[in-house]
């Protein structure tokens, strides 16, 4: 199975599909590849300058800067792969009606982008890490695990979206929309801390997103996190998150798999 | 089934058309609701096709426009899944439904090659062997680090054809693909043709060009509406596709308020010159004004024969349907394809009232005679003096 799914004529495709996107995202700008590294930066040079210089928020957080960042940057990971991938079955509609390509692959192409992008944004992330003098954690080394984590979490989604939006095109809109509402129900730009009842923070952190943002910030910038793992001390709900993982990725290829035979006919 | 390259057995294709595309969730959600099924129609494109494809065969699929043959080339190249049945293939099969597929105007021309090939499959490493070979072949070598875009659309199809007959496969399937590039690269294409043919690459080839597949192809299928017509010698399968096509040439009809209808029927769609022809015309007149009718059978472009009515006095009253026969023996005219015009003609002015082009079609047939052409059977003779 692994065999046929990782054969020499699908891996070929895959970084050809890869490369060219990676080619023509910068095309026709002076700077090009510098782009992919300049465009964080200045993002996060911005975020830095509203929300520790401006409101300064963060209180009593150590390292809020980089506790801000990894959040945004594990939420723009997980934003950009779905979006990107929600529109990439219809997008390549040309090559899906006139080629034999596994249709799977051209969802995977499109988040190994994704992912590639994210790789980049963790450099600058790692800059602003050794200007901000953080010590780094033994438990940096969880890190890559909780990537995987959030990786298999969008991927199962994304299956789901790119599948569903070739019958119906309103999918790109519900969402953006659920992407919004996912972004504050999450504690990127406010710490956890700062909701009320302990039964809501609770609630909140069943989302694998917050789960793994608040569990990535743990790893790497302060034990001072609230994590699920604390907050629900070992009790069995705390797994929800992963469970909730597992079951998004594996009805999301059953979903995308019923529907990869017709998607040449339907768009 | 060792020498089978490709094998269809009982395929059927069917259609959901949904009368008006639900691509939004609300109207999904409303039907789904009202549990109406109304809204969709099934089109079956194929019914219980079975054929097979022996390795090293030339096969050529033809039909006309809406037959299913697209349809069918796609099932094979496993684009659409058949509704029904299933095919075999057996061994590596690259499809150019379209050419170029994939191509990027943003990318150079090389990064193209390697793009396409990776879309058919073939890695770098395959690539790159066959990467010369495609440059001579398209004749570009100087431009392939120019963007795509800077090409002329002749070069991007000679370049997209060029990737196509390199590719290094078992079974190559064509689609529509000859009639690209100027003369001279047709005859390359034409070279190439030959060539694999003769290397014993299985070849399916879907056309309209009934010279291509008389000269390259071994077997052949013509396909109407959704089913099997003719599976076989291509010379059969070439003749019946022109016979078809001519059936359904567009007739022009050019009536005026004295006529007010104009039928005419042939009694075959071939013929042997050793057969009569029959033509049956019906009229009506709105009109009560003595008229004539001309006939006329054109072979490429020349009027062969021409014969009018004026020896019977044919019935001119209003609102009256009328009936009326020509017959011709054909024995002097060769093989050949010819055109029926009907013409009608006030008796007093001379004026046309009403006419009919390409009223109906059919075909002179006959035997091959290698040594005599033209439209006219003679008795000429050759001698040595």
């Amino acid at each position: 199975m692994l065999n046929r799914i990782l054969s020499k004529q699908n891996r070929a495709l895959l970084s050809e599909l890869v490369r060219t996107d990676f080619k023509l995202r910068y095309q026709g700008s002076v700077l090009g590849y510098a782009w992919s590294l300049l465009r964080p930066l200045f993002i996060f040079i911005i975020l830095y300058v509203v929300f520790v210089k401006v409101l300064k928020s963060g209180g009593a957080i150590p390292h809020f800067p980089i506790y801000l960042l990894l959040g945004i940057v594990i939420w723009n990971f997980f934003t950009e792969m779905t979006q990107q991938s929600l529109t990439s079955i219809v997008g390549r509609g040309d090559l899906i009606r006139k080629i034999r390509i596994p249709r799977w692959i051209i969802v995977f192409s499109s988040s190994i982008s994704a992912v590639i992008n994210v790789g980049l944004n963790l450099i600058i992330v790692g800059i602003f890490m050794l200007i901000n003098h953080v010590d780094l954690y033994k438990t940096v080394i969880l890190l890559p695990l909780i990537f995987i984590e959030v990786y298999m979490f969008a991927l199962g989604v994304s299956l789901f979206l790119a599948a569903a939006f070739v019958k119906f095109r309103d999918v790109s809109y519900i969402w953006e929309v659920f992407l919004q509402a996912g972004f504050y129900l999450t504690p990127i730009l406010y710490s956890l801390s700062i909701v009320p009842k302990l039964l809501y923070q609770k609630i909140i952190l069943m989302n694998p997103m917050a789960q793994a943002i608040q569990d990535a910030r743990w790893a790497t910038v302060t034990h001072d996190t609230v994590t699920g793992w604390k907050l629900l001390d070992g009790g069995w709900y705390a797994y929800i998150p992963l469970v909730v993982v597992v079951l998004v990725l594996l009805g999301g290829l059953a979903y995308f798999r019923s529907q990869a035979s017709s998607f040449a006919e339907n768009i | 089934m060792d020498d089978i390259a490709i094998k269809v057995d009982q395929v059927a294709k069917e259609f959901k058309l949904p009368h008006e595309k639900h691509t939004s969730v609300k109207s999904a959600f409303i039907n789904t609701v009202r549990g109406s099924k109304r809204s969709i129609e099934r089109q079956s494109v194929l019914k219980d096709i079975s054929f097979e494809v022996k390795k090293g065969e030339f096969f050529g699929i033809v039909g006309r426009n809406g037959s299913g043959k697209s349809t069918l080339l796609k099932m094979l190249a496993g684009i659409y899944e058949p509704t029904a049945g299933s095919i075999q293939v057996n061994g590596r099969l690259t499809p150019f439904i379209e050419l170029g597929v994939g191509f990027n105007p943003e990318l150079t021309g090389r990064e193209n090659v390697f793009l396409n090939g990776a879309l058919l499959g073939f890695n770098r490493k395959e690539m790159s062997a066959m990467y010369d070979a495609i440059v001579q072949f398209a004749e570009l070598e100087k431009f392939m680090d120019q963007k795509l875009k800077n090409y002329s659309s002749g070069m991007q199809v000679r370049l997209a054809f060029a990737i196509a007959i390199q590719a290094n496969t078992d079974i190559l399937l064509l689609d529509e693909v000859l009639a690209v590039g100027d003369a001279a690269f047709q005859q390359k294409c034409t070279e190439y043709f030959e060539k694999i043919k003769s290397e014993g690459k299985t070849v399916i080839l879907v056309t309209h060009d009934m010279g291509a597949v008389e000269r390259f192809c071994t077997r052949a299928l013509l396909i109407k509406t959704g089913n099997i017509e003719v599976l076989g010698d291509p010379k059969d399968v070439a003749k019946k596709y022109t016979i078809e096509n001519y059936k359904v040439f567009s007739k022009e009809k050019s009536l005026t308020e004295t006529v007010k209808s104009l039928k005419v029927n042939v009694n075959k769609a071939t013929l042997t010159n050793k057969e009569k022809l029959v033509v049956d015309i019906e009229y009506e007149l709105a009109k009560d004004k003595p008229v004539y009718m001309g006939i006329s059978l054109i072979i490429s472009g020349i009027s062969v024969i021409e014969h009018n009515s004026k020896s019977i006095k044919i019935g001119h009253e209003k609102n009256k349907k009328y009936r009326v026969r020509y017959e011709v023996p054909l024995e002097r005219l060769n093989k050949s394809e010819v055109r029926l015009d009907v013409a009608m003609f006030d008796e007093k002015s001379q004026q046309l009232v009403g006419y009919q082009t390409n009223a109906a079609n059919f075909i002179i047939s006959g035997k091959d005679d290698a040594h005599k052409g033209g439209v006219i059977l003679s008795d000429g003779m050759w001698s040595k003096k």
